[in-house]
């Protein structure tokens, strides 16, 4: 637990939020006011550098993150509402700056109090999901990097627990890869497309009413499957849910 | 390397396409890597200390690669001493060359084999058949590829692309009298049949190790068939092949390996059959062949030492990284294009065949990290496969289109406000391609709209959003 009963907290919305579906970014920025924190935007936020981390052009992912660090790093906690982008920032910046003798430790430091939203308000601010009531039915999806970087796979269930009227299924397979992947789900389509059909008739076949799940990445790459398969299921970032909206229309939904 | 280092890099994607499009191969594969999950899952589940033992297995090859001049050294002392010869391969050509020589000189007609991934690295099956020796896999996975004329698919189980039904068809027209029946025992007894005559009358049996220790100078095979002890012990030569990497110090650290190796490789507690060769017969021996020869190879691996790869001279072969990987599954073996597939494959591949011709192998990853999640010696393949790519990178490997496309990203990503603007027109562009929620064609995004509907963006950008909210807290006395 953090010392501070109202920590500053820098909020990095991620690009994919950014512009496909800002309701996370509003989600997140209402959790983490109830939960005490005090939160604020950076104007000089773009993108974490995956792209280019993944793509293999150090470069540029090394410039990316020092423009991050030196726009995040004063804050005391950075909060993310995407695995995937976190874990760059956990595991991806020290690694590329580790030979910088000015930046590494500066990445180090960053890397300390950078969380995903769901461990940070549950893990850091000993946050409870109060007074929220959904009667639906949902199914989970573990997202690669956030699970396996950054060992989210409690924190977004218990707070989902304690949604009243929520019933949650098991999915099988629901730590197995949904084949996004970032440019790997363009690059290798078909493949990608594989993937995300068996993905697809694994969450068909729980019959839940809704999809979570804590990046907005593979949320985008299972609702747009399921669509494409006609399927009924409706998909939200698990904070929406959290945040109450999900009485708003779901990803792919028209407002 | 035996395979066209072009091969791998023009058809990648269409051999993936193919095996996508074989949905009798999904099955087999299905069948081999579902039941493997889920045996190791129950293994690991019923032994508790798996973590400690991975990290004892870990550390236990660190040691070995960080003195791996050492304790080859001992180990051809003590297999030397024991009555063995070693021979030291630094390539493939080598390796062929020594062991057909050895062949050769015996005037060998026909070789028995046991299975060794080595073997298929190196291109031996190939190499034997040019020098015009008759070869027959012992094992039966490889004698089902044999019969098919194929390369194995997984570096435990060979033949494991093909559905039981497959085999029984080609053991129907490969085998004299043909299988009575297609259940699984009469097709096994068939084939033991075809091969039993050929190990007794072998001249030569060839084989790979699982270790080699260093303190004994034995070299150790596992098996679940005997077959290796059957190609082993009645052939008058017995020559053993094996990548340097496969030392340990002593037995004790060949059994500690061994327990992490056969449960990430099928879920048991311990191989049905584990031997240590150790020389040849000895004066007042039973059986065992009169010459034993062990060919240690390199083939790229000191290299590999000295270079980002090293962790990768951890792995033991186990095939839990394939066989847990969402890629493999979809493709199978073949489509990789070389002697590994999987995860430890798109690593070991570009080291044996060279990065331009394989570099699609480590992109073709999610990066989801289950293979490292699941390696017993906890090589973290996907920093390995992204080691290959920032090389690819660098090197200019990467086509034009997509060094455009991430440098024009860049320049907008490091200036913010530019990049504000730059979302702000994306958004509203983007939002006329589609009516409703959702995008079913996008320009540009055919890799994405040709398999699944794009979520259209809702509207003004979050930055947008929240400046207009906080202008208007601002307002607000
Ligand atoms: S990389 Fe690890 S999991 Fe894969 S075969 Fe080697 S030891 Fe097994």
């Amino acid at each position: 637990m953090s010392g501070q009963p109202n920590p500053r907290v820098g909020l990095f919305v991620t690009c994919l939020v950014d512009a496909i579906r800002p309701s996370i970014g509003f989600s997140a920025i209402q959790l983490l006011e109830e939960a005490g924190c005090r939160v604020e935007v950076p104007q000089a936020q773009t993108c974490c550098g995956q792209p280019a981390l993944n793509s293999g052009d150090e470069k540029d992912a090394a410039a990316l993150a020092r423009q991050t660090i030196a726009a995040f790093e004063g804050f005391d906690y950075i909060v993310l509402p995407s695995g995937s982008c976190a874990g760059t920032i956990v595991h991806g910046y020290p690694n590329l700056l580790a030979n910088d003798p000015v930046w590494a430790p500066r990445a180090q430091a960053m890397a300390a109090k950078t969380h995903e939203i769901t461990s940070f308000l549950v893990d850091v601010m000993g946050f409870h999901t109060k007074g929220r009531r959904l009667e639906a039915t949902a199914t989970y999806h573990d997202s690669c990097a956030g699970l396996r970087e950054l060992g989210i796979a409690a924190q977004p269930r218990a707070l989902l627990a304690e949604v009243e009227g929520l019933e949650m299924r098991g999915l099988e397979g629901n730590d197995v890869c949904c084949g996004f992947g970032g440019t790997f789900c363009v690059k290798y389509s078909d493949i990608s497309n594989a993937i995300v059909t068996e993905k697809a008739e694994a969450i068909e076949r729980t019959e839940a009413d809704l999809l979570l799940a804590g990046d907005l990445g593979c949320l985008m790459n299972m609702a747009g499957k399921l669509n494409r398969r006609s399927a009924r299921t409706r998909c939200f970032h698990t904070i929406e849910v959290l945040a109450g909206r999900a009485g708003g229309p779901a990803i792919g939904e028209e407002g | 390397m035996s395979a066209p280092e072009a091969s791998v890099q023009v058809s990648f994607k269409n051999r993936a396409k193919t095996a996508l499009a074989d949905r009798t191969l999904k099955i087999a594969i299905d069948r081999t890597t579902g039941t493997a999950e889920a045996k190791r899952a129950v293994a690991v589940a019923a032994f508790p200390e798996f973590q400690d033992a991975r990290a004892r297995g870990r550390a236990i090859k660190d040691h070995v690669i960080a003195y791996l001049d050492h304790y080859l050294e001992q180990f051809e002392r003590n297999a030397t001493a024991s009555g063995a010869k070693v021979h030291w391969a630094s390539d493939d050509a080598e390796a062929r060359a020594i062991i057909t020589r050895i062949c050769l000189d015996a005037k060998a007609r026909l070789v028995t084999r046991s299975k060794s991934m080595l073997g298929e690295e190196i291109g031996l099956p190939h190499a034997l058949a040019d020098a015009g020796i008759e070869r027959v896999e012992t094992d039966l996975a490889e004698h089902i590829i044999q019969l098919a004329g194929e390369a194995p698919s997984h570096i435990v189980w060979p033949a494991m692309h093909r559905t039981r039904e497959q085999v029984a068809e080609l053991f129907k027209i490969a085998h004299h009298p043909p299988p009575a029946a297609d259940d699984p025992a009469t097709m096994v007894q068939s084939a033991r049949r075809e091969l039993r005559a050929k190990f007794l009358g072998a001249d030569i049996g060839i084989s790979g190790s699982n270790f080699l220790v260093a303190d004994t100078g034995a070299t150790c095979t596992v098996t679940n068939e005997g077959n290796a002890e059957l190609t082993t012990t009645p052939p008058r030569i017995h020559i053993v092949t094996a990548g340097i990497e496969k030392i340990v110090p002593t037995t004790a650290h060949a059994l500690s390996l061994l327990r992490l190796l056969v449960r990430s490789a099928t879920g048991g507690e311990l191989t049905q059959y584990t031997t240590f060769h150790c020389g040849p017969k000895r004066p007042g021996d039973a059986d065992g062949p009169e010459e034993m020869h062990i060919v240690l190879v390199d083939n790229g691996r000191t290299r590999m030492l000295a270079n980002e790869f090293r962790e990768m001279l951890r792995c033991i072969r186990c095939g839990a990284c394939m066989n847990h990987c969402v890629v493999y599954r979809q493709i199978g073996g073949h489509a990789y294009g070389g002697t590994y597939p999987g995860p430890m494959g798109s690593v070991l591949t570009p080291v044996l065949n060279g990065l331009a011709g394989s570099r699609d192998l480590p992109n073709a990853c999610t990066m989801n990290g289950r293979c490292a999640e699941v390696c017993p010696v906890e090589i973290p393949i996907p920093t390995l496969l992204r080691a290959w790519r920032i090389r690819s990178w660098r090197e200019r490997l990467e086509p034009g289109s997509l060094r455009a496309g991430i440098g024009v990203w860049a320049v907008l990503a490091r200036r913010p406000g530019l990049y504000r603007l730059a979302s702000r027109i994306g958004v509203r562009a983007i939002r006329l391609f589609g009516k409703g929620g959702w995008i079913t064609r996008l320009p540009l995004a055919g890799g994405w709209t040709a398999h699944r509907d794009l979520p259209r963006p809702t509207g003004r950008t979050f930055m947008d959003q929240y400046r207009a909210q906080q202008a208007d807290k601002g307002d607000r006395p």
